[in-house]
């Protein structure tokens, strides 16, 4: 970039992050020159992860609106409505960086600020899910222990929080092995009427920080987070913060404890830049100003600057605007839980925000311009290597002789085989409200005392948005969706992870622009709008380039009674398998591509939307009528998995005959798309395949369950697969475990 | 009838055990707060899981030095029901008011999963509504849960019908095979020689709920109720 060229003159903007035209437009915002500490301000509040200026334009696709729709794109979460006066709220944020360079730490402050986020809507944090991605475990030890950090930072925070981390995703790809990927997600639960929401109104009213003490790290975390991740980043090693759960758990009892009260007005975690984005956002908001003294902020290291202490990440913080008269009533409350809660400054009226140290004016700048750092639309172009994988044709891969062995390998890849030594490091029953644990098509959690549970998913496909950024990330939503259907849950909204390379680059910014359209096309056809989420660039190493771009989708859905929750492991012999959808010779993208042909090639499987509704609302509807005894979706793998994973899960056997006139490891393992698989009595069969055809969709009896052990697939005349169940198993339940014991 | 559960700072299974007894049992219950050094009127105490004061030190190391804990030894001095669950274990142990201390697992990891147990002694106001030999399942949540004690008062606690629970398989075959967490001679769960002090990893409040698809933790709290009606008629 041009800042490198040679002979330049050091400009302290340039080093603060802010190019020389973001530099003119401040000045002229201001009326003259910054200060240190207004410079400060300006290049955390106008980097991408505070201001979104390369994704905001982009938002403009989605659809954020519905009739479950409490609380779109604004706030610190979403929420929607699940019927009874009571919502949940979630959302999503990356911890991209930080978990590259100390991934305990970095994933154990991702799961922290995003449990925080839904504190601060005024909710109890009931469920956390994450989204990793990794380079391949069996290759480099240094991969290893960052899967095993990572993994660990996940559990000792949301273990010691008290929050089921309930399910999730972990895939693995060498795109991710310089910059591996960690989105974790929160869920909360309350009654409408104890929303809170991040705003400052009413002059006079306090600002108070509660929680931790405010120490230098965590310092230009924002700013880390929107530029590459560089080979020697020692240096931004300080922009690393440290988590405490402990803290984090008496700072959930304590607001919620507050919140009961009418004391607080608005309400602000503190993530990324702190004191100074949670209070500028507040004061945004109400339209008001507010005028904050550092000396007041607890802190724990001395000599702390004012730039400092407005920027510093230090966890487990919230922002409270607590009405005139009432703080020592709040404070009363965090000193029964051993906490803190000190008066930083005020609401005013004069739209200014300020900062003070010991009475002294050291910065001020209107509150509008913070908040409004300038956006870039990018050139965009289509990356070279889409014209060579589009091209691919499925006849330039050889069919493999045994398929029994590839069917074992595919249940042993690590993107496909079982997790079971990731999640049984996370407490997943805590609080009591897991029904369908992690290693299901989605989490399915109860609501107390009701007759209605909730479905929670979190899924991506990094390869398929590679291959083709709009239509894999249809593919995403898509399959989320699929998913909740399959679980009993009727899909309402979503929240976005949006993780890619620097959209500096033009063939960046394309996957950026065509997954976010991809996104959006296939959440009006599905009617799950968008409701919150997070932007993660910058995803790059020198060494190892740009990641996959990463679209991370994380779903919520209703089950509107328990009865309805349905789950995918075989449960009778002599049940009849049922295969919805149509089967194509489709190998593009797949699994077994990249797995057995070592291929990450062709085209992503085709989808149509409108046929996905239509099928998605038919699932939904047999499993609420009771026809079905089992449901699983088919996705990584294609048939043959998933009628493995029904198998395994349900330890019973399968013997299925097919008729269909395509090459068989397409058949088996391609992963053409808007297919599921049920199970059912033989008295609700015809019922079953009657309500498809009335619907146009395919339905076909293929087989049925049995005690045999073993799974048979006949297609036309011939025998593709003969194999036991407990081999199956074996590579299935063992593969991750001996993957991560792999010396070297 | 009135059950106690004893909230410290960072206990987050208090919630779980209040629901088994409120909505499981159907019993009055309160939450008791660890600064108080008077409980109240309770008949039966429930030391909740969690990670009282984050850990730090060592688990249970700092709860146990809580004004509410002297309490708590006075009451079981009197004859009172207690029972420590995960974290809770950790309080007993570390208070002295049960034998021996849980090591951090043999396999180093956070341990989350539904775990068979075998039923040692069904003959205790916790256990009553079990046999010896059966198979229950409840969840286990730890990363300290590996059970030690010297040799001899390991013999001790054999002889004496003190091991109420033990690591099994679905068969309720006991063997460091199906041992989760390397715990001496497979032990889950123990009670003092008293008879009224229970201290056990796993938790039967997450086995109460039938709607999460396990149910037989509710005996423990149904023995529980059934030996407290018996003693106050």
């Amino acid at each position: 970039m041009s800042e490198k060229k040679a002979g330049m003159e050091e400009k302290i903007w340039r080093k603060a992050g802010l190019t020389d035209s973001e530099y003119e437009l401040l000045t002229k915002h201001m009326g003259r020159e910054p200060n240190t500490v207004e410079l400060a301000l300006y290049a955390q509040m106008w980097s991408e992860h505070c201001g979104y200026t390369h994704t905001r334009p982009l938002f403009e696709h989605f659809l954020t609106t519905g009739p479950r729709i409490v609380q779109g794109p604004g706030e610190n979460a979403g929420i929607v409505d699940i019927d009874d006066d009571e919502v949940i709220t979630f959302k999503l944020e990356s911890h991209n960086h930080p978990s590259a360079i100390a991934p305990f730490q970095g994933a154990a402050t991702g799961v922290g600020g995003i449990i925080r986020d839904i504190l601060a809507m005024g909710a109890y944090p009931i469920a956390s899910l994450n989204s990793l991605h990794f380079g391949h475990p069996g290759e480099k030890g240094h991969t290893r222990w960052l899967i095993s950090e990572v993994i660990r930072g996940i559990g000792e925070y949301g273990n010691c929080v008290g929050v089921p981390t309930v399910g999730g995703e972990v895939r693995f790809s060498n795109a991710y092995k310089g910059n591996p990927l960690v989105n974790a997600m929160c869920v909360g639960f309350m009654k409408k009427s104890q929303i809170k929401k991040a705003i400052a109104t009413g002059v006079g009213n306090s600002l108070m920080i509660v929680g931790n003490l405010t120490g230098r790290d965590g310092m230009g975390g924002a700013s880390f987070a929107s530029k590459d991740l560089e080979e020697e980043n020692d240096e931004d090693r300080g922009a690393i913060q440290v988590g405490d759960p402990f803290m984090e758990k008496l700072l959930i009892e304590a607001c919620l404890e507050v919140f009961e009260k009418d004391y607080v007005v608005g309400v602000q975690d503190m993530g990324a830049a702190g004191i100074l984005s949670s209070s500028v956002e507040t004061a945004s908001k109400a339209g008001n100003g507010v005028e904050i003294d550092v000396a007041l902020v607890p802190k724990r290291e001395e000599a702390m600057r004012p730039e400092e202490v407005m920027i510093s990440e230090s966890q487990e913080r919230m922002l409270l605007i607590v009405k005139k008269g009432m703080e020592d009533k709040v404070n009363k409350i965090f000193h029964k839980w051993d906490l803190h809660a000190v008066v930083i400054g005020h609401v005013t009226d004069d739209g200014l925000y300020r900062v003070l140290e010991d009475g002294v004016t050291v910065g001020e700048v209107p509150v509008w311009s913070l908040m409004d750092a300038p956006t870039y639309i990018l050139d965009a172009v289509e990356p070279p290597h889409l014209k060579e994988t589009r091209a691919f044709k499925n006849k330039q891969v050889a069919q493999p002789s045994d398929l029994n062995e590839v069917l074992v390998k595919l249940l042993g890849a690590p993107d496909i085989c079982s997790k079971e030594w990731v999640y049984r490091q996370y407490d997943h029953r805590v609080q009591m409200n897991t029904i369908v644990k992690p290693g299901s098509d989605a989490a399915i959690l109860r609501i107390k005392g009701r007759d209605k549970g909730i479905g929670i998913t979190m899924d991506s496909n990094g390869r398929y948005c590679y291959l083709n950024p709009r239509r894999g990330a249809q593919s995403i939503v898509a399959e989320s969706a699929r998913n909740q259907v399959v679980s009993g849950a009727e899909p309402i909204a979503i929240t976005d992870g949006l993780n890619f390379g620097n959209p500096e680059k033009p063939e960046v910014y394309y996957q950026l622009e065509q997954s976010i359209i991809g996104i959006s096309e296939a959440c009006r056809a599905l009617d799950t709008p968008v409701i919150g989420g997070n932007a993660s660039l910058y995803n790059q190493t020198p060494e190892f380039g740009a990641i996959y771009p990463t679209p991370i989708i994380g779903m919520t859905g209703l089950v509107k009674s328990l009865d309805h929750v349905m789950t995918m492991e075989f449960k009778g012999e002599g049940d009849f398998i049922i295969l919805i959808g149509e089967t194509k010779e489709e190998l593009g993208a797949s699994e077994y591509l990249d797995v057995i042909h070592d291929l990450v090639s062709g085209e992503v499987p085709e989808l149509d939307l409108e046929l996905e509704r239509k099928a998605q609302d038919y699932i939904l509807d047999i499993i609420r009528q009771g026809l079905v005894n089992s449901a699983h979706d088919l996705g990584d793998g294609g048939m043959a998995v998933a009628l493995a994973e029904s198998c395994i899960a349900g330890e019973l056997g399968a013997n299925i005959s097919l008729d269909l006139d395509i090459r068989s490891d397409a058949l088996l393992f391609g992963e053409s798309q808007t297919r599921f698989m049920l199970s059912a009595d033989e008295s609700a069969t015809d019922k079953i395949v009657e309500l498809a055809s009335q619907k146009g969709l395919e339905a076909a009896v293929i087989g049925r369950v049995t005690k045999s052990k073993q799974i048979i697939i006949h297609n036309l005349d011939a025998k593709l697969i003969d194999i036991l169940v407990e081999d199956c198993k074996t590579s299935f339940t063992t593969s991750f475990d001996k993957l991560m014991k792999t010396d070297s | 009838m009135n059950w106690g559960v004893l909230l410290f700072p960072g206990s987050n299974c208090a919630e779980d055990c209040f629901h088994a007894v409120d909505k499981i049992l159907g019993k009055p219950v309160k939450y008791l707060w660890h600064k108080d050094t008077d409980l109240g009127d309770v008949d039966a105490i429930i030391i909740p899981g969690g990670f009282s004061y984050g850990d730090h030190l060592r688990p249970g190391a700092i709860a146990h030095l809580s004004p509410a804990m002297t309490a708590v030894k006075e009451f079981a001095a009197n004859g009172g029901l207690v029972i420590g669950i995960c974290n809770g274990f950790q309080i007993l142990t570390e208070s002295r008011m049960l034998p021996g201390s849980l090591l951090q697992n043999r396999g180093l990891k956070f341990l989350c999963q539904d775990q068979n147990l075998k039923v040692d002694n069904a003959d205790t106001p916790f256990t009553s509504e079990y046999a010896a030999g059966d198979v229950v399942v409840f969840p286990i949540a730890h990363n300290e849960g590996n059970y030690y004690a010297a040799p001899d008062t390991i013999a001790e606690m054999e002889s004496n019908g003190q091991i109420l629970f033990r690591y099994c398989n679905p068969e309720g075959e006991v063997s460091e095979k199906t041992n989760p967490n390397g715990s001496i001679n497979s032990i889950a769960g123990i009670i003092n020689r008293t008879g009224n002090v229970v201290g056990m990893m796993p938790h039967p409040e997450r086995s109460a709920d039938s709607v999460l698809g396990l149910s037989n933790g509710k005996g423990v709290f149904v023995s529980m109720l059934k030996h407290l009606e018996a003693k106050h008629g």
